[in-house]
């Protein structure tokens, strides 16, 4: 088989029986991205020098019987991961020039482990946006076409399009993400992948660069959901540079895949039922709900009566949040600096950040200092605090009835470049069916699960209890075999 | 409710980000557009609801204290590598004060 065809977990089977080596599996890689990336757009930066040196020392370390649980294995990283040494840019030209001093706690240890890292993808601006279009670099082309129009460009989701696109188009075989609203699991459902966002403090947030603290978390992308939970166990664990991130022990997810669903109570929250949902999406739900009956699970209507109000709130959260956040990018310490002669500090400060930020970032910074400006702050931001209090505690109320609950990711398939663009609000639309899960700070997965009548790759969400990634996964696990989704993209290498 | 011009210029010079009088108007529908959107947050119910701070889900142990001890320092070359301007060890700004 051709390197870049390989899962992980083929990969490293392949490895293990030296039937490969990681610089046969990173030069495949490379010489995909190399062909395919003036195309796709789905790398900022590429660190071909540093992957090969990479993938030759974990060679060197397997001979010696020195390998690690990733070792070879080539990944992407999502270009908003501080990585020491190689540019860091979050999309933004208000990080031109970043050179990061240290290391992200996620990618260290993906490090430890022997993974080796082919380049920084593409991301919407500071990871805000559902269609990777807000980036700095270019949007990223989706490598599925329509089948009735394949010249059209679709986007490949958001925020972590040029990982999605980069694991669809078998760049690489597994790639880091950021899910804030919605950041891993959309673009996984419109790039016909894997991709698990694990529960609010699973795995450090060190050295990601901070869009809204309270609901950023790390998670992987990949083609199947055994190798998510290879990259997850990796990515997870206590950090005590991360006061929010858990003191828990992380378990083997890999062995909760193939677990099965018999005896598991599966909800079905009623409110997800979306007016003017496709028809092939309320179809493919049935169908996976349909499966998991057949696994031996029992279905079981819920109701999450707050779920309209969870995009209201969190545009009052996410903006609050990122305007205190990204007041830090102030043409001092790091990035961009613009000053024209005679400029004051005043001056400075808001030339650098009106020519350093796009457009939906500005947005979402005005807003967040209006919510939080004096005389507004009960009326928005503490009264969104609280609703999603609320929020939190329909899932509570769920979780007494039910093991995890099953919903679309996203509202529609992939769409086209240009779609959804004139409206902030219609663009927000997208992440419907999976910020409650940030909100309420769960474990979410997206499993690819069907194509539409366009050929178009469609997927199913599951949703789990705090800190149940091996529930998640199991229930995953399940909908993957029995839906046997086979599809590939039309670009790939 | 709507932000009137003088509102959005006060919102815009809060964030620190220069507003052209060109770009006001669309800006202003922008914001006003999702302000609209965000009110209906204001019919739910929330009276005797305690505001959730933070992203940790129901029944995740509190935040941990630890020593007040330095555990980092020493790395001004660091810290300063990325300085668009510098003198020493310092961050180098325009004058503040004449």
């Amino acid at each position: 088989m051709r390197p870049t065809e390989l899962t992980i977990a083929e990969g490293l089977a392949a490895l293990e029986r030296r039937e490969l080596s990681a610089a046969e599996w990173a030069a495949a890689c490379l010489d995909a991205v190399e062909r395919l990336n003036p195309r796709l757009n789905a790398f900022i930066t590429v660190t071909a020098e540093q992957a090969m040196a990479a993938a030759r020392a974990s060679d060197a370390r397997r001979a010696r019987g020195e390998a690690g649980p990733l070792d070879g294995v080539p990944l992407a990283i999502k270009d908003l991961f501080c990585t020491e040494g190689v540019p860091t840019t979050a999309a933004s030209r208000i990080l031109d020039g970043f050179v990061p001093p240290y290391e992200s706690t996620v990618t260290a240890q993906l490090k430890r482990d022997g993974a080796v890292f082919v380049g920084k993808a593409n991301l919407d601006e500071f990871a805000m946006g559902s269609s990777n279009l807000t980036s700095a670099y270019g949007g990223v082309e989706n490598p599925w076409k329509r089948g009735d129009a394949p010249g059209v460009r679709l986007v490949p989701g958001g925020s972590s399009g040029g990982s999605a696109a980069a694991v669809a188009a078998r760049l690489v075989p597994g790639a880091t993400g950021t899910d804030t609203g919605g950041s891993i699991r959309q673009p996984a459902a419109f790039c016909g992948i894997a991709g698990i966002k694990p529960t609010y403090g699973r795995c450090s947030r060190y050295g990601i660069v901070a869009f809204a603290s309270s609901l950023d978390q790390a998670g992987p992308f990949a083609r199947t959901v055994e190798d998510c939970a290879i990259l997850l166990r990796s990515m997870s664990g206590h950090d005590p540079k991360d006061s929010t991130s858990a003191d828990r022990p992380v378990p083997d997810f890999r062995a909760a895949v193939a677990r099965g669903v018999k005896g598991l109570r599966i909800g079905v929250p009623r409110e997800y039922r979306a007016e003017g949902m496709p028809a092939e999406i309320e179809a493919l739900w049935q169908q996976g709900l349909a499966w998991l009956r057949d696994g031996g699970a029992e279905i079981v209507d819920v109701s999450l009566p707050h779920t309209r109000h969870a995009l209201p709130t969190y545009y009052v959260v996410a903006p609050a949040e990122a305007s205190s956040n990204l007041a830090r990018y102030d043409g001092v310490r790091f990035g961009r600096r613009v000053l024209r002669q005679g400029d004051d500090l005043r001056a400075m400060y808001e030339a650098t950040r009106a020519e350093g930020f796009g457009r939906e970032v500005q947005r979402r910074i005005l807003i967040g200092t209006y919510v939080l400006s004096a005389g507004y702050y009960d009326a928005y931001y503490l009264k969104a605090q609280k609703v999603r209090a609320l929020i939190a505690r329909d899932f509570a109320e769920a979780w007494t009835k039910v093991d995890a609950l099953l919903t679309p990711t996203a509202p529609s398939a992939a769409f086209a470049e240009g779609e959804k663009q004139d409206d902030p609000v219609a663009m927000y639309l997208n992440d419907i069916f999976t910020v409650t899960a940030n909100l309420a700070g769960l474990p979410g997965l997206s499993v690819p699960a069907g194509l539409d009548a366009q050929g178009l790759p469609l997927g199913l969400q599951v949703i789990g209890r705090p800190f149940d990634e091996e529930g998640v996964l199991a229930v995953g696990g399940a909908i993957e075999r029995a839906a046997g989704f086979r599809a590939a993209p039309e670009v790939r290498a | 409710m709507s932000l009137d011009d003088a509102t959005v210029r006060r919102v815009a010079a809060l964030a620190r980000i220069r507003l052209s009088d060109a770009d006001l108007p669309r800006v202003q529908g922008e914001l006003n557009a999702i302000l609209g959107w965000i009110e209906q947050l204001q019919a739910v119910n929330t009276d005797g609801v305690e505001p959730m701070a933070g992203g940790a889900p129901e029944g995740a142990r509190p935040m941990p204290m630890r020593d007040d001890v330095v555990t980092d320092g020493g790395i001004a070359e660091r810290i300063l590598a990325n300085a668009p301007d510098r003198e020493g060890d310092y961050f180098a700004v325009p004058k503040v004060v004449e």
